[in-house]
């Protein structure tokens, strides 16, 4: 089953065609990567999807809706959700609070629920609380709850993006470079986390650069170039392509996979 | 037809007080990116300082007005230096604040000092002159005369000298020009000095228009802030199109409505600009 | 979270409501001082409305002494000019500062950051203006005076001061405890994520201009609230209720006392004001002492009072808790072992 149909997108930065004219359709249940070299627009179609830029034409359709332009809490109401190539956090707030962040958008008490206590709000607030904490045991990361979340370790703040993503209840989780900056050790860490997000029941779109991470893990892959749709398939077809090992130089290419 | 000659040049007039106090409000902005609400406190100090040079020390008046400058662009780099210096990367909210605060302080000062009073500053520039059946003050052309040659010195100083060009680069571009070696923290001091000492200028030339109180700064500080919103924070020719808009739009509604409307006119365009166009007219996209 | 447990927040919170309550038992019949804790606590309640906007949401409204001037207005020319009696008044103030304030919401939260703030300003100043100028309606400079003072229904009289004293106060705990419970809240961390960051807030699912539209207008209302209560503690009132000043004044309120935080605005106000009344006799002399006070704590004490006083709670709260081997949380959220069993298997 298509969960996200992507239809002829296209994002023009003044003149500069950022994403030009992409087709994608995302399966449910599998993980689809999206590669391609620096300033391909992989970040770009990403905004796109999630309603962070408008799109200037094409047509995407989630769950056989359209969403096209639409803005991005209502997206992810919908069920997108997505993290950042930039660890984003709320710094100051603990690994718990931001992950009940995440809640906010599937709870529906008002200011005067809690002003006034009412039963509905404090039953919101403890489901949240178990829903907050389960996506923390997910992630691996519970043990940090009530941590400073700018003071725990890089690998662990990009667990909390993630579980603060997944609290928001996705069925569809984009994930922008998720293991950027980190360990090879700690990248096979994230490859599991991943595998167990899918297991889970989540549809995971991955803009990676580990080419040994993406092609370990990816069901379907979109190659981009200058905004443009090069390849697509699965890891075996991708990885043949020569499109595709001309867009990487080659040699780039191997080393990628050597390290791997 | 009279009244309006009479009217437009003292628009003109004004426009150059406000191009002057503008400028060093919207150069601010565009390298420090701080809405510094203490400008027109900067603006009143300087009145005050070239009041003393000119009535206490008895210096000529162009003297007065050259040493308040300098004056006063001293106490914008320790403004700079201590207070906004150290908020360099807090919030935005925390600048205003403390922009807040030294308003309260210099105003306290001039206070402490000259009084709450108003008080009267003679120049020595008298008499006026007839064009076209309306009577305009010698003054008042001294003003836009002295307010194109300082802009005009002072676009050659952007574009020529290399402090100018830094303070032009790190407007366009923060963390680009400080790899290339350009210290932000100069060009930061650099650029309070100049804004206070192009704000004592126009507080000196004006000065003798109107009075002096410690309070005057009040209502220039906001107006200020409509012309740089009007021209698009950290622009120049921005602040200079601002200024004489809204002093004309000032000048004429005073006339032809009321003093009231005349007032309150500034703070219209700044709600209407930002309700059309929430980043003000003209704005550059700012990288976020 | 378990209601037994000692918490020196809970303690502080009595501590404070306690000395607010008997404050006048104690000042005996010192009139002059009972005023000015009367005067302060409505600044107080106003002062928490703009802990919603700026201490939680992190938006700068330079409008707020503003709604506060119009909830004044409102309530002082209804009562005099109009012989209305003051609840309908109160009221009447309340609706239109908070409808106000969320349709100058609509506008106002077009803008961001420092546009926001000059937005704002530029809406106080005019809301001055035509307090200050509109001399058929607001008497301009001379005031309004003979403002009504609430109506008791045969239960109370207000007329007395210490009578007065406990119904702004009612409102002030009213006003504390809705900070405390929108703070605790799924509402308080959507304001807070807004305050943090806007762009992450929005891909977390938050409606931001929404949001922020709803806490300005709540703000606003607190500010309504206050300047009606603060009409009648006075009686008498001018354009100076509605001045940029007032504004800045309880930026340092809050300031002072703790930006976010519950107890801040109640502390920072009465601490400024008391500090106030001290410089007295300085009178405008004392901005040069407090307009310094300001740029330092800014600069080096951000928090405020109370914001520093829960960071040390909160310091030795994880210190007590390291030592007794996380027995801080509830234990039905440690009970479970798959965290650590995932944690392994990665």
């Amino acid at each position: 089953m298509t969960l996200l149909e992507v239809r002829g997108l296209g994002k023009h930065f003044s003149g500069l065609h950022a994403v030009d004219d992409v087709d994608l359709d995302v399966a449910a249940g599998r993980i689809t990567a999206i590669i391609g070299p620096n300033g391909a627009g992989k970040s770009t179609l990403f905004n796109l999807l999630a309603g962070f830029y408008r799109p200037t034409s094409g047509s995407v359709r989630f769950k056989d809706r359209d969403i096209t332009g639409m803005s991005p809490h209502r997206t992810v109401a919908h069920g997108i959700a997505r993290t950042f190539q930039t660890t984003n956090l709320f710094e100051d707030a603990t690994v718990l609070d931001n992950v009940l962040s995440g809640r906010i958008v599937r709870s529906h008490s008002t200011v005067f629920d809690a002003v006034l206590r009412t039963p509905r709000h404090r039953k919101e607030e403890r489901h949240n609380l178990d829903k907050a904490m389960a996506a923390l045991e997910f992630t691996g990361i519970a043990e940090y709850r009530d941590e400073i979340a700018s003071s725990v370790p890089q690998e662990v703040q990009k667990r909390v993006s993630i579980a603060l993503a997944l609290a928001t209840e996705p069925e569809l989780l984009l994930l922008d470079e998720p293991a950027a900056g980190l360990t090879e050790e700690e990248t096979v860490g994230f490859a599991q986390l991943i595998r167990n997000i899918v297991a889970d029941g989540v549809t995971v779109g991955l803009v990676e650069h580990r080419m040994s991470m993406v092609m370990s893990l990816a069901d379907h892959i979109l190659v981009l170039d200058h905004g443009k749709e090069i390849a697509s398939g699965t890891p075996e077809t991708v990885r043949t392509d020569p499109q595709v090992i001309e867009a990487y130089l080659g040699a780039d290419h191997q080393d990628q996979e050597g390290a791997g | 037809m009279t009244l309006f000659i009479q009217q437009l040049f003292d628009g003109l007039a004004l426009g150059g007080v406000y191009c002057l106090a503008a400028i060093g409000l919207t150069l601010i902005f565009g390298v420090l990116r701080i809405p510094n609400l203490a400008h027109g406190t900067l603006y009143m100090l300087g009145a005050y300082v070239t009041y003393f040079f000119l009535v206490t020390v008895g210096v000529p008046y162009v003297a007065a007005i050259g040493l308040a400058a300098v004056v006063l662009a001293v106490i914008g780099v320790l403004l700079e230096r201590i207070v906004f210096h150290p908020l360099r990367n807090a919030p935005h909210t925390h600048h205003m604040i403390a922009a807040v605060g030294a308003m309260f302080f210099f105003q306290a000062v001039a206070q402490a000092i000259w009084g709450a009073d108003f008080r009267r500053m003679e120049s020595p520039i008298s008499g006026s002159v007839t064009i076209l059946g309306a009577q305009i003050s010698w003054q008042r052309i001294v003003i836009v005369v002295t307010a194109v040659i300082v802009l005009g010195l002072l676009t050659w100083f952007i574009k020529r000298s290399i402090h100018g060009q830094t303070i032009e680069a790190i407007e366009q571009d923060r963390t680009g020009s400080s790899l290339v070696g350009i210290s932000p923290s100069r060009v930061s001091m650099l650029t309070f000095g100049l804004a206070a000492a192009l704000a004592t200028v126009a507080a000196g030339l004006v000065a003798p228009i109107n009075l002096l109180a410690p309070t005057m700064g009040d209502a220039l500080s906001l107006k200020v802030f409509a012309i740089i919103i009007l021209g698009g924070l950290g622009s120049l020719p921005g602040a200079i199109v601002g200024g004489f808009t809204l002093a004309l739009a000032e000048v004429m509604t005073s006339t032809y409505v009321s003093a009231a409307a005349g007032e309150g006119i500034a703070f219209v365009v700044i709600v209407l600009v930002l309700a059309i166009r929430p980043t003000g007219l003209f704005a550059r996209a700012v990288q976020r | 979270m378990t209601t037994t447990t000692f918490s020196p927040q809970r303690l502080g919170t009595l501590l404070v409501a306690l000395a607010l309550l008997l404050a006048p038992l104690t000042l005996g019949g010192e009139e002059y001082v009972l005023r000015v804790l009367t005067v302060g606590a409505t600044y107080a309640i106003a002062v928490y409305g703009m802990n919603l906007i700026l201490g939680l949401t992190g938006q700068l409204s330079l409008a707020h002494g503003g709604f506060f001037g119009i909830g004044v207005y409102i309530v002082g020319l209804l009562t005099t000019d109009y012989d209305w009696a003051f609840w309908p008044s109160f009221l009447v103030a309340v609706l239109v500062t908070g409808l106000g304030g969320f349709v100058a919401g609509i506008v106002a939260l077009r803008t961001r950051e420092e546009y926001f703030a000059i937005f704002t300003m530029a809406m106080g100043f005019i809301i001055f203006l035509v307090i200050s100028r509109w001399e058929s309606v607001t008497h301009a400079h001379s005031g309004v005076s003979g403002v009504k003072f609430p109506e008791g229904f045969g239960l109370f009289d207000f007329s007395e001061p210490v009578v007065m004293y406990y119904l702004v106060l009612l409102f002030l705990l009213g006003a504390g405890y809705v900070t405390h419970a929108v703070r605790r809240s799924g509402i308080g961390r959507t304001l807070v994520a807004i305050r943090t960051s806007e762009d992450l807030a929005r891909s977390i699912g938050v409606n931001v201009g929404l949001n922020k539209q709803l806490a300005f207008a709540a703000s606003t209302t607190f500010a309504g609230v206050a300047g009606g209560l603060f009409a009648a503690v006075q009686g008498f009132v001018g354009p100076s209720a509605a001045s940029l000043d007032l504004t800045f004044e309880m930026l340092m309120f809050i300031l002072v006392g703790g930006l976010g935080t519950v107890l801040g605005p109640v502390v920072g106000t009465f601490l400024v004001l008391f500090l106030f009344e001290f410089f007295q006799d300085f009178e405008a002399y004392r901005f040069l002492v407090l307009g310094p006070i300001i740029v330092v704590l800014v600069i080096f004490a951000p928090r405020g009072i109370v914001g520093y006083l829960n960071a040390f709670v909160g310091k030795l709260r994880s210190r007590a808790a390291g030592a007794g081997n996380g027995s801080g949380g509830p234990p039905e959220h440690r009970s479970s072992d798959t965290a650590t069993d995932v944690k392994e298997t990665l």
